[in-house]
């Protein structure tokens, strides 16, 4: 096997992105934003109370709020976007014929969803990378700098999944339902934080295994831990473990093991993608 | 080179209880431009997928310049010598003819140093030259598929593949690609063209198949398809009663001058001109009757078959 021939797929994806403006649609659309809440950043320091201005903790706190709810927008742009493009790539060319002709030069299978799937990652890391970058470039005077990682994560398990649909159904159902199970998982995990708030082991156990049938909203989780001034995250334990429900809260980075498991899950996609696609008549 | 270009036995797809092609036994010796004709619905793209790899038998084998279809490593090695023209298909229309072609010279391995050459005589052996840097999405249906067919023939390759390929195409274009094909043949590329259209068939292949129902009905070449065992022989001057005489030869038909003689033995008709001859008959033409491919093609399909 060349993994050469892949590549030629992979770049194939990042040249359809950018020939046909959606990287362009996405990169102005994203200066706005980041335009915007660069403003409302600037403005946090100026907010008064009772004429005196904020405790500088306070406009820590606050400025650490509003990023996590910013950052909470940008996944969700990002999966949406990641699933947008990723459910139609290989059912699309299975549709239009495009793949007839890819597919019948000397091209594996397992070659051209990996080479579908590198150019996809590539893309969520050109968009949540560069992104991410500037926006917390911009509010780095505020709470200092914070790897943007764990967005691209969540970008990576749900495009993963977008594309093992997109083996077998049309991009619009595999898209509709790759969104809602995104939904289902975030969901889950608002149940799964009530149910340790109520120390119901059900309901726990509902939250854990949406987190481990899609990991994005564990992910989630940890993006936001890292956004997390370290005073905030003492106040929120000393809330005790009610605030586990609330989905812009993380009380713990997201454990190793937990992302061992979602590397682990997102190979076992993948090779769900290959052995799927490779029953599919093109 | 391989002596057999594509060989297939008891080739066969089911999708469900619909039978797609119900075993196709075939040979196609290198060099041959073999014509895969059938109505529509008999199986001929089907049989194509097969034998690209694009979709996976359920019943038999078959052999691709030399690889099997069951052993998918040797199979994709062997598909470096291919050339396939889809019937139904789309390039990326994002892209220009050009980046379309050198994405193909990547796929296939080919030589970088060679790309700009390959490109350059696929593009002039089709007639897209002047419009190889526009964009395919402003492509006509024409002009996609002479770019189809650009592609195809990217590499030299030992075999290509052509479904229906003039379907999209006016007079000229089909022209073009009869010159093509004659000119592919000259290299000594085997082209197994698969198209319903007739007289395409009739001007270009050596070798004709029919296939029915997923069944070759007929194979061979296109003389040996469409020479009857029936003669036509134009005589003037013959006695009153000669027609009758003459009946011993086999079934009998006037057509003004002409007489067609029907089911007559090759060695027999110098006796039938002999015996025209001694009933006054001043013989001009004796020529075996040829059918058209198009009479040819529809009796066999009227013809239950086993």
């Amino acid at each position: 096997m060349t993994p050469v021939r892949g590549l030629v797929i992979a770049r194939l994806v990042i040249r359809e992105a950018a020939r046909r403006r959606l990287l362009l649609a996405l990169l102005v659309l994203t200066l706005v934003v980041i335009a915007l809440t660069g403003w409302g950043f600037s403005r946090i320091p100026t907010i008064t109370q009772r004429g005196a201005p904020l405790p500088d903790l306070q406009v820590k706190l606050l400025a650490s709020q509003f990023l996590i709810v910013t950052m909470f927008m940008f996944s969700f742009v990002l999966a949406m976007a990641a699933v947008f493009v990723a459910s139609p790539q290989i059912s699309g060319d299975v549709e239009s014929g495009t793949a007839l002709a890819i597919l019948s030069r000397p091209i594996g299978r397992a070659e051209f969803v990996g080479g579908k799937w590198l150019g996809l990652a590539a893309l969520v890391t050109i968009y949540a990378g560069s992104a991410a970058a500037i926006e917390l470039g911009v509010v780095n005077a505020v709470v200092g700098y914070i790897p943007p990682e764990p967005l691209s994560f969540i970008a990576f398990v749900i495009m993963t999944f977008a594309l093992l649909l997109s083996t077998r159904l049309s991009g619009m159902v595999g898209g509709v339902i790759a969104l809602v199970l995104f939904g289902i998982a975030w969901i889950g995990g608002i149940v799964g934080g009530i149910g340790v708030a109520f120390d119901n082991a059900g309901i726990t156990h509902v939250g854990t295994a949406t987190k481990l049938i899609l990991p994005t909203d564990g992910l989630w989780r940890g993006a936001v831990y890292a956004l997390e001034p370290q005073a905030f995250v003492a106040s929120g334990s000393q809330a005790g473990p009610a605030a586990a429900a609330n989905p812009f809260y993380a009380s713990a980075a997201a454990p190793l093991s937990f992302e061992l498991y979602v590397a682990g899950w997102m190979v076992l996609v993948f090779a769900l993608a290959v052995i799927s696609f490779r029953a599919r008549e093109a | 080179m391989e002596p057999v270009a594509i060989r297939t036995e008891e080739l066969g797809k089911r999708y469900g209880k619909i039978t797609a092609l119900a075993g196709l036994t075939m040979s196609i010796p290198a060099g041959d431009v073999f014509g895969f004709l059938g109505p529509n619905g008999a199986g001929k793209t089907t049989a194509v997928k097969l034998l690209l790899g694009l979709a996976r038998p359920t019943s038999g084998e078959g052999w691709v310049l030399g690889a099997p279809l069951s052993d998918r490593a040797a199979h994709r090695r062997a598909r470096r010598g291919v050339g396939y023209l889809p019937e139904l298909f789309r390039y990326q229309h994002w892209l220009s003819a050009r980046e379309v072609l050198r994405v193909h010279c990547e796929l296939i391995g080919l030589d970088h140093a060679t790309w700009d050459a390959e490109i350059k005589d696929a593009l002039g052996l089709v007639g897209l030259a002047d419009r190889a840097d526009d964009r395919v999405g402003g492509y006509s249906k024409g002009m996609q598929q002479r770019l189809g067919l650009g592609v195809a023939l990217l590499g030299r390759p030992a075999l290509v593949l052509l479904d229906e390929p003039t379907s999209a195409l006016d007079p000229v274009g089909r022209h073009d690609v009869r010159e093509v094909i004659r000119a592919l043949k000259d290299r000594g590329t085997t082209v197994f063209l698969n198209s319903h259209l007739l007289t395409e068939v009739e001007q270009v292949c050596d070798r004709v198949a029919i296939v029915d129902n997923g069944r070759v009905i007929q194979v061979g070449t296109l003389d040996e398809l469409l020479t009857t065992d029936a003669v036509r022989l134009r005589a003037t001057g013959l006695e009153n009663g000669a027609h009758d005489a003459l009946r011993a030869f086999g079934e009998l038909q006037s057509e003004g001058e002409w007489i067609v003689v029907r089911g007559i033995a090759a060695d027999r008709v110098p006796d039938l001109v002999r015996a025209v001859v001694e009933r006054g008959g001043r013989v001009y033409a004796v020529e075996p009757r040829h059918e058209s491919l198009e009479d040819r093609f529809l009796s066999l399909l009227e013809k239950p078959h086993p």
